[in-house]
């Protein structure tokens, strides 16, 4: 595999930037790379592959279905194409194209999309993607990615490459704090332990995942309470046994992303220990609402996307932790 | 919110004789170009000029051409006024404030927590929206329903419904779709008018996708089809008053500038979805103010 060569990150960024910057390194190592967009490129950054390798950069115009059996079309016929647009294009607009055209072909097919989420901001309920997790998670052969940082972002582009069939990654719009000190080769099973604790898990993904550390450290000044935080890179195909690791660790989990609670990978998390180690799981996330138009901020406050949010729910599921008897493990669970 | 709440008894429309002059829709124009300024400078976000773009159409149609009464927004006969380019927003809020569907003052929440007014237009929270957009490509369809659901009523030959669609609806497939489904449907009382400035997103139309002719891509359509200068205020309301009287669906291919009436913008790449500077907004601000105190001498001398 080619390593992932570029500097990482320090300072706040957005993960958006890191698809950019990876695609063009996807671009100088492998020809069959293609990228589209959908007259968005400037906001997913996929304009810098546009600028770098215009022959085999494709902008179709405010036509998503187009971009994504286009795709299928590129695919089928041995390029490697990478269609960006916003997630709720590229998720809910054109969702039958990717379905039959991609997924159903199994194709190599990556989909950036960007301005995931609430943290979209300003243009509202009709920009804010906060289903698509969900949409592609219930999508067969559809693999689910959502970065935690501009670091692992560009991990997840570059190794997407590598890869086999279709990925939906989801990048999001604003700055937000790195994670990751390193820019890995590869996301390994996507589920990776960012700080032990015993007393409570926290799976979070996306933008949550700085807001799931900080409310760890608060926690563990404030209450005395030991959260491991678990970021859930690869939410689909899940790597169970990692969390199955966690929640027979601590007994009791909070969930937290920037989506829907429903589908999403709250309820993902909740299907793993409802199967195999039933401990009490409390999601946090969006409820059966639509965005509202604000700041990123403000909207992730409007919503309690926020390390508070998460620090409520923590508290709240600690009370509860003890009335639940816990059943043991079964063998196989985590053979 | 309290003026959300549909007015008990329907109003008549508004009398006919008080239409404005081709000279007093200009100078609103003006007025409402300068609304968008100053809300996206308190914004510090939105689409400035997508909505100067609209705003000679949208002008037209809300002073002159639109019969509707904005103490009684579901008055049954009403016109209807679809923005299929949602992101234009800011010329809509500030035509209905103008008229009061809501106070003025309300044009400053725009796209902050707890303003009625969003990002994209909502017709669960604004008086006056008619369908939510801000998914391109979505508004003629919608239009088509109204259409479709007015004829149901036996209100074909009283309500016309006006959709306002950009380079970019006219890019998504589902736009021709419902050019198709309004030939189809015999559909009497509908007016598509394209925004055509050529400008979008990522570029010019005709670098990222080009639209072409699309005056005569709605006549293959099957529909009446004309193109005017989209900022002549004449050809805008006679080509809109026309389209009412024909029977047929009808399409207005407006040529347009985006940033019209702001001399930094006005055909230029590079301030789509970008709200302007402080420093930005006041230049805009003057120059619109001095294109107002022309009008209004002009107006005076008359
Ligand atoms: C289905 C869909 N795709 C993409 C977008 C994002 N978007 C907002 S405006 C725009 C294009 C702007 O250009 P144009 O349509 O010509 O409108 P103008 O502002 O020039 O009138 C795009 C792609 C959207 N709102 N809806
Ligand atoms: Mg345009």
């Amino acid at each position: 595999m080619a390593p992932a060569t570029a500097e990482p990150k320090t300072e706040p960024i957005a993960t958006r930037q890191a698809y950019g910057d990876a695609l063009v390194a996807l671009g100088e190592a492998h020809e069959e790379v293609v990228a589209l967009d959908a007259d968005l490129a400037v906001s997913t950054q996929s304009m810098k592959f546009g600028k770098a390798f215009p022959d085999r950069f494709f902008n179709v115009g405010a036509a998503e279905a187009n971009m994504m059996s286009i795709s299928c079309g590129l695919a089928a016929t041995g390029k490697v194409p990478y269609a960006s647009t916003f997630a709720i294009f590229a998720s809910s607009r054109s969702y039958d194209q990717v379905r039959l055209g991609i997924a159903h072909n199994e194709l190599k097919v990556r989909i950036g999309a960007s301005h995931g989420g609430v943290s979209l901001g300003e243009d509202g309920a009709s920009h804010q993607m906060i289903e698509d997790i969900a949409l592609m998670r219930a999508m067969p052969k559809m693999q689910v990615i959502v970065p935690a940082d501009y670091n692992q972002a560009y991990t997840a582009t570059h190794e997407s490459f590598e890869r086999e069939g279709p990925i939906y990654m989801r990048f999001g719009r604003p700055s937000t704090p790195i994670v990751y000190d390193e820019i890995a080769e590869t996301l390994g099973d996507g589920v990776d332990v960012l700080r032990q604790g015993k007393d409570i898990s926290i799976f979070a993904c996306g933008h949550m995942v700085w807001r799931a550390l900080d409310a760890a450290q608060k926690l563990e000044r404030e209450d005395g309470i030991e959260a491991e935080v678990v970021n859930v890179a690869i939410i689909k195909p899940l790597a169970s046994k990692a969390v199955l690791e966690s929640l027979a660790k601590t007994g009791v989990a909070v969930t937290a992303e920037e989506h829907r609670v429903t589908g999403g990978l709250g309820d993902a998390i909740r299907q793993v220990a409802a199967e195999q180690h039933p401990v009490p799981v409390f999601a946090l996330g969006m409820g059966d609402e639509f965005g509202v138009s604000g700041t990123a901020e403000a909207c992730m406050e409007h919503f309690g996307l926020t390390s508070t949010g998460i620090i409520d729910l923590v508290r709240e599921a600690m009370v509860k932790k003890p009335l639940v008897q816990h059943p043991p493990i079964r063998g196989s669970s985590l053979d | 919110m309290s003026h959300l709440k549909p007015v008990p008894d329907p109003k008549p429309a508004p009398a006919s004789d008080q239409q404005p002059s081709i000279e007093e829709l200009e100078r609103y124009a003006t007025v409402l170009r300068m609304h968008c300024v100053s809300m996206l400078a308190v914004a510090k976000s939105g689409h400035l000029d997508s909505s100067l773009s609209a705003a000679d159409i949208v002008t037209a149609l809300y002073f002159r051409v639109l019969r509707h009464d904005p103490r009684n927004p579901n008055w049954p006969e009403r016109d209807r006024f679809v923005l299929s380019k949602g992101h234009a927003a800011p010329i809509q809020y500030a035509a209905l404030a103008e008229h009061g569907y809501f106070p003025v003052e309300d044009l400053q929440g725009l796209r902050s927590i707890g303003s009625h007014l969003q990002g994209h237009p909502d017709m669960n929270r604004t008086p006056g929206i008619e369908v939510s957009t801000g998914s391109l490509g979505q508004g003629l369809s919608m239009s088509v329903g109204i259409c479709l659901a007015l004829r149901l009523d036996g209100l074909s030959d009283t309500v016309q419904t006006f959709a306002v669609l950009s380079d970019g609806d006219c890019q998504e497939g589902e736009t021709w779709e419902a050019a198709m489904s309004a030939a189809h449907y015999e559909i009497p009382n509908i007016t598509a008018i394209v925004d055509y400035n050529h400008l979008q997103t990522d570029g010019t139309t005709e670098e990222v996708m080009d639209t072409g002719d699309v005056r005569a891509k709605f006549e293959a359509f099957g529909w009446d089809s004309v193109e005017i200068d989209g900022h002549d205020m004449s050809a805008v309301v006679e080509a809109l008053e026309r389209s009412r009287t024909l029977g047929r669906p009808s399409a207005i291919v407006c040529q347009t500038k985006k940033g019209r009436g702001v001399s930094f913008m006005e055909g230029r790449f590079g301030f789509h979805g970008k709200p302007p500077s402080p420093e930005q907004a006041e230049q805009a601000m003057e120059e619109l103010e001095a294109t107002k105190r022309a009008q209004d001498e002009a107006l005076g001398k008359r």
